[in-house]
Order: C-alpha cells, then sequence, then structure tokens
C-alpha cells in the first residue's frame, strides 16, 4: 500500500576503528552519529550534505552491506540487527543500491543480460528461459533494447549503463532503493533522463527511495522529505517544501544560499561559510556545527542540541531561525 | 514520458570482438609476432616429431660417432646437425626434446598457476589471519634462491623428470599468489564487487565468478614469463643431473651429457645450448607483447 512505512532507522551510529601506528591508540571515526528516520512506499528521502557527512556509511548501513555499531533498523517491522541468517536474506532482497559510479558498478566481464540475470539465478529456482525473459522484461522497464541483453559494459555510454544499474536493482522486486548519487558522474542532459526514468519506476512499481545527493537542484527536484547531515549528525529533517523554503539550522541556510539559482534579478542573500568541515575522528564537542556557525554561543560549545520540532521540521539547533 | 535513447554502439560484441581487439594492440609489437610464430613452429614440431625427425631420439649409429654438421669437412647430409658421442642424430633429438621442454612448460606453469589463484584469492578476499599465514610462507619460499629450493626438494623427491616438475612448480607458485593477490585487492574495492554482495551472491562465487575472471589479465602474463622460466630451470636441474635422466633427450640433459665434448665437438653443446635460447626468447618477447596487450593502462580508448 502506498504510504506504509518500510523502513524505519532509530539511532543509527556507525564507528570505524583506525589503527594510527603501533605507537598510538587505535582512534574511533565516528562516521555516522545518530540517525533515525523512515522510509515511506512511494515516497523519497533525500540525504544531503557535504563529503565526509556519513551519508554514503549510511546508505552501506541500510543495505545491510555493514552492521551498525549501535541503534535499530527495521525493515518491515523486522529488526536486523536481532534477526537471523534466514530473515535477513530475505530482507536483503528488499533493499537494492544503484551506485555513483555507473563505470564502476558493471562487471566488465559481464554481458547485461548475465548481470541482470545473476539476482534471479542466486536467489530464485527459476529456470533459464524465464530468467531472460524477465531480464529482457526489465531491459524494455528501463528503456533500453532488448538488443542490448548479449552486449558488455564498455558498450555503453553513462546514462545507458545507469540504467542497467537501475534495472539491475530492480530485478528482485525490491521494497526499497538506495541512490547513492545517482546521477553527480552524469551529463546534466543525461541526468534528467535517469531522473525521469527514477521518478517513474517509483510511480510504477511504488519504492521506496533514500535518495543520496549533495546536488541540491536534484533534491528540489526528485525528494519528498529532506534530511540534512553534518559530521554524522542529521541536523534537520523535514518535508521538501518547508525545508527549501523556510531552512531553519543554519547549515541547511548556507547550503540552500550556496546554490545557484536561474534568476538574474533574484537578491540573494550569501552565508559564506568559514573553515573546513573538522574531522569525524576528532569533532568539535557541543554542537558539532559549531566552529563555522554564524550564530554561535556559548551554549553551543558545551551541549549537543535537542532534536526539537518547529513547523514540521526536526531541527537540532539553539538558535534556528524562525519565521 | 518519452524515453530517448542515445546513438546505439554497433561494435560487434562477445568473445570475437575481445580477441580482435587484442590482436591490434598485440600485433603492433613486432617482437611479439616473431616470438608468437616461432613459438608456435615450436609447438607444431613438437606436435610432428614423428613425422618431422630423420631418426629416432635413441637409435645409434656406430658408423658415424661425433660427426659434425653438414657443412663441415667430414659432414654428411644423413645427419644435419651432425651426431653426438654415442652417434645418435641431434637434430633428431633436439626435434623430441621440444616435446619435453613444452611438457615442462604446460605442467608447470598450470600446476603453480591453479594453487597460486586459490591460494592468492583466498589471501586476498579473506584477509586478516588467513591472509598473514599464507603470504608469510609464501615469503618464506620466496626468500631461498630459487633453483637451490628446486635442487634440495628434488634431492628429497628424488631425481627424475617429475620431481623436477614438481620442484620448480613449488618454486614459481608464490609469485602468482602475491600477484592474485594484489589483483584480488584491487578488484574487491570495485563497485560491482558490493553490488554483486547486495544482490545476494555468497562467497565462492563471488570469488571465482566475479572476481577471478577480472584478474586473469596480470596471470597470464606472468604465465607466458614462467613457461620460459619453468624450460630454464629444468635444463638447468637436468645439466645438474637432478632432472631428466639419460636417455632421455631432454635439452639440459643433453647439454650435461655433451660437456666433456665441448673442446672437439662443438657442435654437440652448440645445438641444444641454441634451442633453450631461442625458444626461452620468443616466449619472453611473445610474454612481453601480451603484458603490453593486456594493460589496460597502456591502452587508448
Amino acid at each position: 500500500m502506498k504510504g506504509d512505512t518500510v523502513l524505519t532507522a532509530e539511532q543509527l551510529t556507525r564507528h570505524y576503528r583506525v589503527n594510527r601506528g603501533s605507537f598510538r591508540q587505535p582512534a574511533i571515526l565516528k562516521a555516522l552519529d545518530g540517525a533515525s528516520f523512515t522510509l515511506v512506499k512511494g515516497k523519497t528521502l533525500a540525504v544531503v550534505g557535504e563529503s565526509g557527512c556519513g551519508k554514503s556509511t549510511l546508505a552501506r548501513l541500510v543495505t545491510m552491506i555493514e552492521r551498525p555499531t549501535s541503534g535499530e533498523l527495521r525493515i518491515n517491522g523486522v529488526d536486523t540487527t536481532q534477526a537471523n541468517r534466514t530473515t535477513l536474506d530475505a530482507l536483503h532482497k528488499e533493499v537494492q543500491i544503484v551506485f555513483q559510479d555507473p563505470y564502476g558498478s558493471l562487471n566488465p566481464r559481464q554481458k547485461i543480460g548475465h548481470s541482470l540475470e545473476e539476482p534471479l539465478l542466486v536467489n530464485t529456482p527459476m529456470g533459464k528461459k524465464e530468467r531472460q525473459e524477465a531480464a529482457l522484461a526489465m531491459i524494455s522497464l528501463v528503456g533500453l533494447r532488448p538488443e542490448h541483453y548479449d552486449r558488455y559494459p564498455h558498450m555503453f555510454s553513462g546514462g545507458q549503463r545507469q540504467r542497467i544499474a537501475v534495472a539491475r536493482a530492480l530485478m528482485l522486486n525490491p521494497q526499497i532503493l538506495v541512490l547513492d548519487e545517482p546521477v553527480s558522474a552524469l551529463d546534466v542532459s543525461i541526468q534528467a533522463q535517469i531522473l525521469n526514468l527514477i521518478a517513474e519506476l517509483q510511480d510504477r512499481l511504488d519504492l521506496a527511495y533514500l535518495f543520496i545527493s549533495h546536488d541540491l537542484s536534484v533534491v528540489r527536484h526528485i525528494a519528498d522529505d529532506v534530511m540534512v547531515m553534518y559530521l554524522g549528525r542529521p541536523v534537520e529533517s523535514g518535508s521538501r517544501d518547508t525545508l527549501f523554503t523556510r531552512p531553519h539550522h543554519p547549515y541547511t541556510r548556507a547550503l540552500l544560499s550556496a546554490t545557484p539559482v536561474a534568476d538574474p534579478f533574484r537578491v540573494k542573500e550569501r552565508i559564506v561559510l568559514k573553515g573546513e568541515l573538522p574531522s569525524p575522528i576528532d569533532p568539535p564537542p557541543g554542537c558539532p556545527f559549531h566552529p563555522r556557525c554564524p550564530s554561535m554561543t556559548e551554549q553551543c560549545r558545551n551541549t549537543i542540541p535537542p532534536v526539537t520540532e518547529i513547523d514540521g521540521c526536526r531541527v537540532a539547533c539553539y538558535h534556528p531561525k524562525l519565521y | 514520458m518519452e524515453i530517448t535513447i542515445p546513438a546505439i554502439d554497433n561494435r560487434p560484441a562477445g568473445f570475437r570482438a575481445v580477441l580482435a581487439e587484442f590482436w591490434a594492440y598485440f600485433s603492433e609489437n613486432r617482437g611479439a609476432v616473431a616470438g608468437l610464430i616461432f613459438f608456435v613452429v615450436i609447438i607444431l614440431i613438437a606436435l610432428f616429431a614423428d613425422l618431422i625427425a630423420p631418426h629416432g631420439p635413441n637409435v645409434q649409429y656406430r658408423d658415424a660417432l661425433l660427426q659434425p654438421p653438414f657443412w663441415q669437412v667430414g659432414g654428411d647430409f644423413r645427419f644435419l646437425l651432425g651426431t653426438d658421442a654415442t652417434g645418435r642424430d641431434m637434430l633428431s633429438r633436439l626435434i623430441y626434446g621440444a616435446r619435453y621442454s613444452l611438457f615442462i612448460g604446460c605442467i608447470v606453469v598450470s600446476l603453480s598457476l591453479v594453487v597460486g589463484i586459490v591460494l592468492g584469492l583466498m589471501a586476498g578476499f579473506f584477509r586478516g589471519k588467513v591472509d598473514t599465514f599464507i603470504m608469510r610462507i609464501m615469503d618464506v619460499v620466496i626468500a631461498f634462491p630459487s633453483l637451490l629450493l628446486a635442487l634440495v626438494l628434488v634431492a628429497i623427491l628424488g631425481p627424475s623428470l617429475i620431481n623436477a616438475m614438481i620442484a620448480i612448480a613449488i618454486v614459481q607458485q608464490p609469485h602468482y599468489v602475491r600477484l592474485t593477490r594484489a589483483a584480488v585487492m584491487t578488484v574487491m574495492t570495485k563497485d560491482y564487487v558490493t553490488a554483486a554482495r547486495v544482490i545476494g551472491v555468497r562467497s565462492p562465487r563471488l570469488m571465482f565468478v566475479t572476481i577471478l575472471p577480472n584478474c586473469m589479465a596480470p596471470l597470464i602474463v606472468q604465465a607466458a614469463l614462467s613457461f620460459s622460466t619453468a624450460i630454464l630451470d629444468a635444463a638447468a636441474l637436468g645439466f645438474l643431473g637432478m632432472g631428466a635422466q639419460p636417455p632421455t633427450p631432454e635439452w639440459g640433459t643433453m647439454l650435461a651429457e655433451a660437456r666433456e665434448f665441448i673442446l672437439r665437438a662443438w657442435w654437440v653443446v652448440t645445438f641444444p645450448g641454441v634451442a633453450i635460447l631461442t625458444t626461452v626468447l620468443a616466449i619472453n618477447l611473445m610474454g612481453d607483447g601480451l603484458r603490453d596487450a593486456l594493460d589496460p593502462k597502456l591502452k587508448r580508448s
């Protein structure tokens, strides 16, 4: 059913141990530090943030390539951190991923048809003929031609490869599709084609999308809800319209002010952030954003701001902008 | 919604296209092509030795001991390259010897390749303790001078051609393990491996179907190059009396038998030596060409 929650994440964290030579203590890198969100059928949740903010780690956790250090990840109500092997195998089919780089995500030694049939071969008892039919059906669904079945990946352009990657992800009829910057490696003209394809497939198959991106104009085009991340933490999340028209968190506002708008007469308030993204090995105490924040106070230095609900958005800030 | 399809690529697909592309790169290198031709000729000679060779390899002609090649005084067209100390025709022995050399090369390479690939795949795939265990053993094997280790192994196993081949295979196999491991580690970071995992592909299939075919290029080159090393090592062991035993017409063993006539009859030592030299040279040239043709870094697309 449309509108059903398929995935719930509660306080997901993922820490990595980083060895720093034999004579120093291994450090803890907090790649993701407490993310909570839900994915709903037929809806798209976009995750935005600059590089190193934990977007890709989030993708790896949701696709169950890695296990969270702590927190809960429930798919269809089943907690994946507690589930046994067989349940987990069944859940694996429900979540698939499309990668950023279409040149690295297809096996160069595998024909397209083979790539598409592999998920069925290893997961279902389908016969050869059925698999081929399913693959051909999927090829036409993503807008490729039947004769592409017998080709190798190097014969395709970036956009076509991304179609193939989407097709492969959909072969097992998943409920959730993680799109890890699916268009940022493509030409702008091709980006629109792929985005339209993705949107069309969502309508037709009622998929829940976790759309990871750093391109806000793309997010604005495709997302229903948006989550802004900074240094492993979501700083603001809410519906697309609220977030783009009335951003509360200073980081969100800075991000939005950095997006170019094709309107020469618009008066722009440009917020320029000072400094660099701090290292996640040694995050600043208190609010992680405070060293770069224009409205920082003493309180921000000492304690991490709690998540509060403002105007339908979940904001983690002591000094949100109110409208 | 209208989906437009970009211009279709009509390049030929499949194995033949890959082969054609490979040949285009390979044939640029003249030395490699020459090496390949020479190597094919040797294979043909070895295959049809029974038809080509004028005499049997072990037939002794008591009337023609140490007869020089035909262009020298005292030479005879019956024995084109002369005869050795027991009156056996040099040319026939060399022709039959090609069989042994190719046999040694094939067996040694396939033995060390198979074992090396399995160990290297395991080391590169599982990492951690498995990796450390396998690689430290390989380091120990590599730490010995290869011919000395082969000699020790043959001394333990007993001198024969089979044991020499086993010894050479053991000595060569760490190189394959290292190469495979390095290639596997590179391929493991690729998105398509992660994608295969997410799809639900299990470890054995991931190792042999997804990863291994993408690691083959450096292994093919190493196989071609170590083919010649195997022939050389086997000849060395044969020369030291630890490999093929007389009267086998193996080139190294022939050299050893002819040692004492080196001043009196140059042809008994020279021809087996030249045979080893040219074969090894041809294979090395071919291997170089293979490397250039298969190395994606040198490709212009």
